[in-house]
Order: structure tokens, then sequence, then C-alpha cells
């Protein structure tokens, strides 16, 4: 009984078969979208899907599922924990009204946050397919998601970084110079993460003992994560390992997630075993989460849905779970997706509008691959956006380069010029670390100490051999 | 009149750092010294070279009879290595449409088909496909296979092989195609991965056991990364080598089938397993 659209726009009529085709035909140009034979035929049915999806009333997304409920966990997740108290207020808008709503003065950070449990990953992507970059940034300068474990992540005027040590070959020396590289440029109050070269529970628990050793030995106010299959990590915890936090991709559609080999009770029983450890000393947020526009089409799990429509409702799982840190990985699906610099920059700016509006504690991985048409300048131009719009995290890696997942992120420096040039700070408890350990002489005014601070000079002393 | 130099500080524009001497433990770009917080020109202009360089090696071409010699000489291969195309015909296409990588041409299913025709199952098919770097795949294919048969050669187990297979415009999941055309009870893919700026070079092997059509990644075990300055030959054909074993035994593989090789703790390149930042 999918309900079909009509309208006219001069002699010529339009008709969209499905809420679906309508979400689909009014998203901004993507690749992906075009790989999936779901986007505008023309620049004009953009537009006009986008006028005939302004008019619909946002109660329609609770009454037509754009994956039938009996098909799908996370469709039944999304309806059974929508709330309709808070959507009260909202419940006679259109999703034009929305827009209007989301950008007035009615809409402070209290409202958005009470608003939040009323508010579907539909209903996000809808709107945001109606808003140009600055609306997306405005709003989700609203929205603050504030998490913690060892330390405070979200917190206005703040912008975090996760460490990302990755090396082709997990070698520990390799790593620890990388951790150190970072820690000595101010990264680091997200997470330090570390993408595992090989997918095993033994690496993975001798990769978690290592950065819980500089932790410990530094007294760093941070958390740790390896992001390994969660699978892994749960056995990781059965074997007393130090885990801080469980990764996992996720995607938007319950297929998605089967073909990455999990569901939803295997991260609830994954959160309840990470809480039991109480290795949190701020607070008790376990989960880190990945996603990514064009999971579920590559996953051939989309359901005939546009590509940031599936990874809205990705945002209804991370949020079900109460994570320290979710990351949207925009360019690393590569150009069959996200085709260069500007599909990237507006699926970065997307991402983040939804996850906020939606609650969920957003980060962006600001990145691309070499087979992408987009170089540093686009990451430059997002990663200041995305500051602007008070994104809560991005990646932090030596000189852009990952070298073991290869392409290219965001650096240690990157991050620095973006808390300069926007006068954004670290993490509150990591920020004084920051201090105390002299790593910087003045954190204020980001000025980093021009010696090698004291607490350091000792450890290169106890360099493998062959190093001089 | 010349101008004369100005002395008042003697600090430079450009600060080192004092830890840049581990960059002899990493290919990370580490101790990159900074100007303010900035990255210090020659820094810059290094890291513009190797991007230019790996978009480069993206549309580089696989010199497909050149490999298939040389993996006949190497291998002792009785017959030549099969080579068959993707439904993507070249690298713009294979580029924007992953699905036509992942599936055979119709003439290279005829060409698979005309090869099982005796209806022989195989233990193994081995598939390799250009993927996103055909300089991968030129350069580590003979040497991995070699470390691999040899592996095959001590086992206790026989491994009875599929015809060796060479894809053009492929993506993984064409070799689940190609195993099932070709009878065989697992397929190794080994796969160029996308070029990094320090490693254009990087081999991927992906395991699927009972392959055909539609599988998705949860049925793969993926071992990455082979290349000189990564994970070496001959400890990658023992890791995928213990991974056959098992997936044969249990008649399955992905997420369901651990990485449980014995010593499975990568012990890197540096020769330490000490963390020197936590050393006393």
């Amino acid at each position: 009984m999918a309900q079909t659209y009509h309208t006219t726009v001069g002699s010529r009529r339009y008709r969209f078969s499905g809420l679906a085709e309508l979400m689909a035909k009014a998203t901004p140009p993507r690749s992906g979208d075009r790989l999936a034979g779901v986007m505008a035929e023309s620049a004009e049915e953009r537009v006009v899907a986008q006028m005939v999806l302004a008019e619909l009333p946002l109660t329609t997304f609770l009454n037509d599922a754009l994956i039938p409920y009996e098909q799908d966990e996370i469709t039944r997740l999304i309806i059974d924990d929508h709330d309709a108290e808070a959507f009260a207020p909202l419940k006679h808008l259109t999703i034009g009204d929305f827009r209007n709503w989301l950008l007035s003065d009615h809409a402070t950070s209290e409202a958005l946050a009470a608003a939040r449990p009323g508010i579907t990953p539909e209903m996000a992507a809808a709107v945001s397919k109606l808003m140009r970059n600055q609306d997306l940034m405005l709003v989700a300068k609203k929205c603050h998601v504030t998490t913690a474990f060892r330390n405070t992540i979200g917190l206005p005027g703040r912008l975090s970084t996760r460490l990302q040590p990755n090396h082709p070959t997990d070698d520990v020396t390799g790593i620890a110079a990388s951790i150190l590289d970072g820690l000595l440029y101010g990264s680091g109050d997200a997470v330090i993460g570390i993408n595992p070269a090989t997918d095993n529970v033994a690496q993975s628990i001798k990769l978690m003992r290592l950065m819980d050793d500089v932790i410990q030995k530094y007294e760093i106010p941070t958390q740790s994560c390896v992001l390994t299959h969660v699978t892994n990590t749960l056995e990781a915890i059965e074997q007393g390992a130090s885990v801080d936090l469980v990764f996992q991709s996720i995607g938007g559609t319950e297929a998605t997630n089967r073909s990455f080999g999990f569901d939803l009770s295997t991260l609830a029983e994954a959160e309840a075993a990470a809480q039991t450890l109480n290795r949190g000393t701020v607070g008790r947020n376990v989960m880190y989460f990945e996603t990514g526009q064009g999971s579920s089409l590559s996953a051939d799990a989309h359901h005939g849905l546009d590509q940031q429509t599936c990874e809205a409702r990705a945002y209804a799982v991370a949020r079900k779970f109460n994570p320290l840190l979710v990351n949207t990985v925009v360019g690393f699906i590569g150009p069959e997706y996200l085709y260069d610099g500007k599909e990237i920059t507006r699926a970065g700016l997307e991402d983040h509008f939804c996850g906020k509006l939606l609650g969920v504690p957003m980060g962006c991985d600001v990145c691309y691959t070499n087979h992408a048409n987009a170089d540093q300048n686009d990451m430059d131009n997002l990663l200041t956006l995305l500051g602007v719009a008070g994104c809560n995290f991005v990646m932090g890696i030596p000189g852009s380069d990952d070298i073991m997942l290869n392409y290219q992120t965001t650096s240690f420096h990157d991050a620095l010029y973006a808390r300069r040039v926007l006068g954004l700070k670290a993490a509150p408890e990591f920020e004084q670390w920051l201090a105390k350990m002299q790593i910087f002489q003045d954190v204020s005014t980001h000025r980093l100490n021009d010696q090698l601070p004291a607490a350091f000079t000792n450890s290169l002393r106890h360099l493998p051999k062959g190093s001089d | 009149m010349p101008k004369q130099p100005t002395q008042e500080t003697t600090a430079p524009i450009v600060i080192e750092n004092p830890w840049e001497r581990l960059r002899a433990f990493t290919d990370a770009r580490i101790g990159l010294g900074r100007a303010g917080v900035s990255l210090p020109t020659k820094q810059l202009l290094a890291f513009q070279l190797a991007h230019a360089q790996a978009q480069d090696a993206v549309h580089c071409p696989l010199e497909c009879e050149v490999l298939a010699d040389e993996l006949t000489q190497a291998l002792g291969l009785s017959t030549a290595p099969l080579a068959v195309h993707s439904r993507a015909e070249d690298r713009a296409m294979y580029l924007q449409r992953p699905d036509y990588g992942r599936r055979l041409n119709e003439a290279s299913r005829q060409t698979l088909q005309q090869a099982a025709e005796s209806g022989q199952r195989f233990d193994l098919a081995v598939v390799i496909v250009d993927g996103l770097s055909a300089l991968a795949v030129q350069q580590n294919s003979v040497p991995f296979l070699t470390a691999l048969y040899d592996a095959f050669g001590r086992d206790k187990n026989e491994w009875q092989l599929a015809p060796l297979t060479l894809v053009e415009q492929g993506r993984v999941a064409i070799g689940d195609e190609v195993g099932a055309l070709l009878n065989a009870d697992a397929v190794l893919v080994m796969v160029g991965e996308r070029p990094g700026l320090s490693s254009p070079d990087s081999l991927g092997l992906y395991m699927t056991w009972a392959p055909e059509v539609g599988l998705k990644d949860d049925r793969r075990n993926c071992i990455s990364n082979v290349r000189p300055a990564g994970l070496a030959y001959e400890e990658a054909a023992r890791r995928l080598l213990l991974l056959l074993t098992e997936a044969r035994e249990r008649k399955l593989s992905g997420v369901k089938l651990k990485d449980r090789s014995e010593d499975n703790v990568l012990e890197g390149g540096s020769g330490s397993t000490r963390n020197f930042l936590v050393a006393d």
C-alpha cells in the first residue's frame, strides 16, 4: 500500500511511487545513489521531490516504514523506542516546517535535546535533504551531545581527537612511536584507537595491553580501543583483557549488520560486558561505533533506500547503546559511493547533523582514498566546516597518512590548525594533562613546547638498539 | 644600501622534533616538525608527491601475459593460468560500478566452464585479481605463491589445486564466482589493495569456504598487507594454511572461523616486543 506522490511543475507531471523513492530523489547528488539506481533523473526532478517532501507531515514516517517492521529489527527499534511525548511539540509539523523550526529561535539547545527521543532517523534524513550546508552546521552546533569515560567529550567549544597509531604489522615500537608523536602534538583525548593489522583475539589483547600500559604510566585521562570485531572484544573481556571501549562498525539495516556478523543482541551483550569492568572514572559510555554512507549498498542490504537514509538509521542503532564516540568514516568507502570532494563534504555535514539531532556523540573521519577525486584541500575545507558545526572529534594520524589502512585522514597538525583558527580546546581533563606534562608552553594559545617534555626524555633512552 | 640581516632572534622558524629518530622504526610520518603548528614546506611537498604517485598507481594496468609467464615458470605449472575479465570494461567503469567488478563477463564464464568440464572437484582455487593496485599483484604474486606452494608441499594434508586464474578489473567477490565455476571447496583471492601513500604495493588475501555468487564479507577471512615492507610471504602463507586447514575441518569460513593460528600475535618488524614508552 505504498502511497504514490504526484505534482505538476509547469506542464510536466512528476510521480514518485512511494516514500523511499521520494526520499532518494530528494537527495543531493552522489555516486552511490546513482549506482543503486535510485537517484533523481534530472536536477528539476530532485528539487520537485524536495518540494513534495517538504509538504509531508512528520507523522508520515511513523505510519509508513521505509523497511517493513516485520523484516528489519532496526525498523522495530526505531518504532518501538519512539517517544510520543517528546514528539508532541513537533507532531503537527511538515518536513518543511521542521526545517524552519530547527533553524528558529524556538529550537534552543534544551528544546532540541528534549525533542531527541521523538525524532526518528528518517525524519532527520528527510529534513537534511532540504537543508543547505550552512543549515546543517547551524543546527548541529545547537545540538550538544556530551559523553564521558575517563574524560568528557563533546562539550561546547571543544574538539577532541582520536589518536590512530596504526601500523601495518602491529609492530610494538612502531605503534609506540606514533602514540608518542601524537601525544606530543596534543592528540588522543577522544580515544587512542588502533585498527589491528590482523583481526584476532590474541593480537587484540596484545594491543590493548600496549595502550593500557601507556595510559597508566603517564596517567593520561583518556581511553583505549582496539577496533576489532565485537565478538573478538567479548572474548577478550572473558579472558580478562584491559578493555576500555568496545568497537563495532554498524549499518542502518539488519541485513547490513548481519553481513558485518552481528545483530542488536550482540551489541547489548557487549555493552553490558564492558560496563561490568567499571574502568571509566568520570562516565560509563563504553561503546565506539563507526558508520559511513554506502555500507548498506555495498553489502547489498539497502532495500532500495538512498545511502544517506540508511546511514541515519545506523544512528538509531548507535544511540540505543550509549556510545562514547560515533565516527562517520565519510570518505573511506571510495568514489563508487562518494565521488569527489564536494560529495564527501556534503555527506560529512549531513552525517554530523543527523547524528547530533538524534543525540549521537558524532565525530568524523575527514578522509579520502587515493582512487577518489579528492585531495588535502577538500579535507581542509570539511575539517574547518565540521569545527564550525561543533563536531565532537576528528582523527589524528601522523602526517595524514594511514600506513595500515591506506587512506588519508586528518593529521595531528590539522587538529591543531582547527583548534587555533576556531578557538577550540581539547577535552577539559586532557587539556589539564597537556599543561601538567608541559607538552604545551601555553595550552590556551595552542603553543607547543619546543623542547622534549621531561617525562618523555627517559623513554627515548629505552629505544631498541640500532636507533642512534 | 644593503639590508642588514636581522639578528634579534636565534629561534628557528621550523621547529624540529627531538624524537625524529623514531622514524627508523616506522614508515608513519612521525617527527615531521612544524612551522607554528603547521607542516614545514619540505614535508608538505613530500606528501604531495606521494599522493600524486598513488593516484597514478590506481590507473596502471595489469600486465596479464607477463605475470602468467612468470607464474608458469616459477611454480612449474603444467598449464598456463586462465586469464579472465570482469564485467567492468575499463578502469573508469571499474571505479564507478563495483557490481560489475564482482562478476565475470560472459566470455570469461565460458572459459571457466570449459576448464571445469571434467567435473573434477578441487580443494582450493587460487584467484589473482588486480583490484586497485595492479602493481601489488605484479610484484607479490610469484613470491607469495612460491611460499604457499612450499607450505602445501610440507603439509600433512593433500591439497588439490584448481587451475590458477588471473582476473582483470576485478573485486574480491569475483573470486566466489570463479571458485564455484571451477568446482572448488574453497577459494583464495589475492587482490591488489587500495594504494596507500607509503604502500602502493600491498596485497590482500581473502579466503572463502564453499564459494558461490552473492556471498557477503562475513563469509570471508582476510590477511592484509602482504608485501616486502609488510607481512612477510612465508608468514602470510603459514597463517593462510592454518585458516584453510581449519576451514576444511569445520566446513565454514568468515566470522565463525576466528583466526586462531597458534602463534597468531604478529611480532612486527623492529625485532622488539618491548614498549619503549613504558620501559623503566
